[in-house]
């Protein structure tokens, strides 16, 4: 995956998974994505590097702030935006997989996003379209800008990603984020934890170079990053845990468990969170170290430069440095 | 050599796996039937009137039997009908097919085994044996009329693609075929604890974000059903078995004296998981793919006789039942034209003797099916197979025969090649090689 189809000369740079890729790559999306924070963050958003280019958003399952976030991504980079929901879109009428993939790709966009309630959906689609494609999120398998943005937020906030200790917490069977997650915080040299009810912890996941608590307070001993996960009902065959209120009790997140991290750890979350599931208002709130919201920020820059690696297109270096740091105060708040 | 007239086959290499004889001679075919065979046979020259086909010192096998087909006669035809499975049989050198019908056409009534034995008749290309339902519709819980079934021909009793879950219906389903000594045949898969799996649970099933079947869905219903299997008598047979722990199972109740067999196919000796690589659909099987140590132990179970028997597990699957995400899309291979070069990798790897190797394939499920078939013995229908043991070739899949293509050995090199095909004395395939 991830890799240029073969015998194309003009082969798109797909951006299917974390799994695979080399820390020097991923270095260099993150990069790409700081430079494009403070442009976010200026009055003047706008780049032109993918002017003229069209970049479609095929949604098979309900999203808000991935879709939102790509359409932001791409109209700030002057792409044409189009959103496809799954709402609005043939697959109600019998269409296949296949057959969307092929309409859309007479229709010769630059980029196609795309989720999809099944693993492994995305690349299906990719090997059929001569666009580049991004996996905006495939069943349970890989959500990599997820990861990239988490990473994007964790490095701008404590310098470094290796020798973090990060621990994620909750449903980690019904998780993609939870996966692309654990394939770039091992990759770039962090230690990864994963804490949860066994029936939540996926088989042999630890051949994934990570460690399993079951019990919280003694997982987040040490630890730096928090990354909170909420319960993927919509994913699930049958019971996995007992109830949300027992779920709360061993595994939500509070003042009381997160007095076992680091001081200074931070508390992260992919979105949507459920307020007394997962995680307790007041920790979730909480200014000095919930970086929630901040996640949500980085989004969209990290989708800017993958919109820009997979086509091949990059912005000005004066562009970026234009409006230097004009909301830098915010930042520091929020 | 066509017509079903006297024919001479002279300098073969005869192999007939239950007498246990491999040597050079001819067979004589006479009105379908093998009317004499053996080194002696025209050693003075064949006779005028006799029609003569040279063999080469090829092997002549009896034709194998192929204990597990799905065939689609009423339904999804498009997919394989009888017809279509009949040539991609002869083509493997396959004279008797014991069929399952498609998920929505079970035989579950003695018309529809008359209905599959007269199609079946009418390819006059490969002996085809219906197997009846174990219930009513597959659907587990009422006994289908098994004994009706058994009266209008019927091999044996299955559901098919479904276990038989429920252990009382089980118990009954074995306990009532012990009056028609016909095998109760299970897929052997606890249905809720493989519910929405789409591949064996490990490792790379937690990687691609698919959900597993754990191994022990496998051995837990075989080991309830040995159980059951105490309480009843009679003969309970697991179909395609693909784990280390199954197999010690059936190992350890064969040599308690339990009335158990079991058979296995190509995929779960040839292949593993990682097959799977990106969400090949091609690879999709039910059971699955399973592990490298347990593709050993069915070698091993192959080896050691535990697995009694290979069926090819053709499970033909169009286009559209399989470009789509791994969780969606249909399970199963077609495996009739590639059975006997598989096999065949068992000989060539020294797993098995050649005589052993062909005897998972002909005389061994043909006992277990009580046919009269997988012999080559005087008076035995003249089924056979002229088989190049050593030729190399390479699984192609647009060179197969059947309708679908969904083969999971595409360009697999392989050796062993049918060179002929012989069906109630007639030969009905010849390769073009």
């Amino acid at each position: 995956m991830n890799t240029p189809a073969p015998d194309t000369p003009t082969a798109p740079r797909h951006i299917l998974g974390i799994e695979g890729l080399s820390p020097p790559e991923i270095t260099a999306l993150l990069d790409a994505a700081d430079g494009f924070v403070e442009l976010v963050r200026s009055r003047q958003k706008k780049a032109e590097s993918l002017q003229g280019r069209t970049l479609i958003n095929l949604f098979f399952e309900d999203s808000t702030r991935t879709r939102t976030s790509f359409e932001l991504a791409g109209k700030r980079l002057g792409a044409d935006v189009i959103n496809m929901s799954v709402a609005t879109s043939s697959i109600h009428k019998g269409e296949t997989l296949i057959d969307t993939a092929m309409t859309l790709n007479a229709m010769h966009p630059d980029v196609l996003v795309v989720r999809h309630p099944h693993s492994g959906a995305v690349e299906l689609l990719a090997q059929k379209v001569a666009c580049a494609v991004i996996n905006g999120g495939d069943g349970n398998h890989e959500h990599p800008t997820q990861a990239l943005l988490d990473a994007l937020t964790i490095r701008r906030r404590k310098g470094t990603i290796g020798g973090l200790v990060v621990t994620i917490c909750g449903d980690i069977a019904h998780s993609r984020v939870a996966r692309s997650n654990i394939h770039l915080l091992t990759t770039m040299g962090a230690r990864v934890r994963l804490v949860g009810p066994p029936t939540l912890i996926p088989p042999m996941i630890e051949r994934m170079g990570i460690e399993i608590f079951h019990d919280m307070k003694e997982c987040l001993q040490d630890t730096d990053i928090v990354m909170m996960l909420r319960l993927q009902f919509e994913r699930m065959h049958g019971t996995f845990v007992p109830s949300l209120k027992e779920h709360f009790h061993f595994y939500g997140l509070d003042e009381d468990k997160l007095a076992a991290a680091k001081p200074d750890a931070l508390i992260m979350h992919p979105g949507p969170i459920n307020r007394g599931v997962e995680i307790d208002t007041s920790v979730a709130d909480d200014i000095d170290r919930s970086v929630i919201t901040e996640q949500v920020e980085m989004g969209v820059a990290v989708r800017m430069a993958c919109l820009e690696a997979v086509t091949g297109t990059e912005t000005s270096k004066s562009k970026l440095k234009a409006k230097p740091k004009e909301n830098r105060r915010k930042k520091a708040r929020s | 050599m066509n017509g079903a007239g006297n024919t001479a086959f002279i300098n073969a290499r005869l192999v007939d796996t239950e007498g246990g004889t491999d040597q050079a001679g001819a067979l004589f075919v006479m009105d379908g039937r093998i009317k004499d065979l053996g080194p002696r046979l025209f050693a003075d020259g064949v006779p005028d009137g006799i029609e003569a086909v040279e063999c080469q010192g090829d092997v002549l096998a009896p034709g194998l039997v192929d204990m597990r087909v799905t065939v689609h006669e009423t339904s999804e035809t498009h997919k394989e009908n009888l017809q279509s499975a009949a040539q991609a049989a002869v083509a493997g050198g396959i004279t008797t097919m014991a069929v399952i019908s498609g998920p929505n056409q079970v035989i579950d009534s003695p018309a529809q085994v008359e209905f599959m034995i007269t199609r079946g008749r009418e390819t006059g290309l490969s002996q085809v044996c219906p197997y009846g339902a174990i219930t009513r519709g597959a659907e587990g819980q009422i006994l289908a009329e098994m004994g009706l079934l058994a009266e209008a021909g019927a091999v044996g009793f299955t559901d098919g693609p479904q276990a038989v879950a429920d252990a009382a219906t089980m118990r009954r389903a074995l306990s009532y075929a012990t009056r028609f000594g016909l095998p109760v045949i299970q897929h052997p898969e606890e249905p809720s604890l493989a519910a929405g799996g789409q591949m064996n649970e490990g490792e790379i099933s937690t990687r691609l974000g698919l959900q597993g079947i754990p191994t022990a869905a496998e051995v837990i219903i075989i080991e309830r059903d040995l159980r059951l299997l105490e309480l009843t008598g009679g003969h309970y047979h697991v179909a395609h078995v693909s784990t280390a722990v199954a197999i010690d199972a059936i190992r350890t109740a064969k040599a308690r004296g339990l009335s158990v067999t079991c058979d296995t196919a190509p995929p779960y000796f040839g292949l593993n998981e990682t097959a799977i690589g990106e969400y090949r659909t091609f690879a999709k099987l039910s059971p699955p793919l399973r592990t490298e140590s347990d593709r050993e132990a069915v070698v091993a179970g192959l080896r050691d006789g535990t697995i009694d028997a290979i069926a090819s597990d053709h499970l033909p699957q169009d286009q559209d039942s399989k470009r789509l995400p791994f969780a969606q899309a249909e399970p199963g291979a077609i495996g009739l034209e590639t059975l006997l070069p598989l096999v065949m990798e068992l000989y060539h790897s020294g797993t098995l003797g050649l005589g052993e190797a062909l005897a998972k394939v002909t005389s061994a499920p043909a006992r277990l099916l009580g046919l009269d078939a997988g012999r080559l013995v005087k008076g035995a229908p003249a089924n056979f197979a002229l088989i190049e043991v050593d030729a190399p070739w390479k699984i192609r899949e647009d060179k197969l025969v059947s309708k679908s293509k969904n083969t999971l050995f595409d360009g697999r090199p392989v050796q062993g090649r049918c060179r002929a095909t012989v069906f109630a004395g007639r030969t009905v395939f010849q390769a073009n090689h």
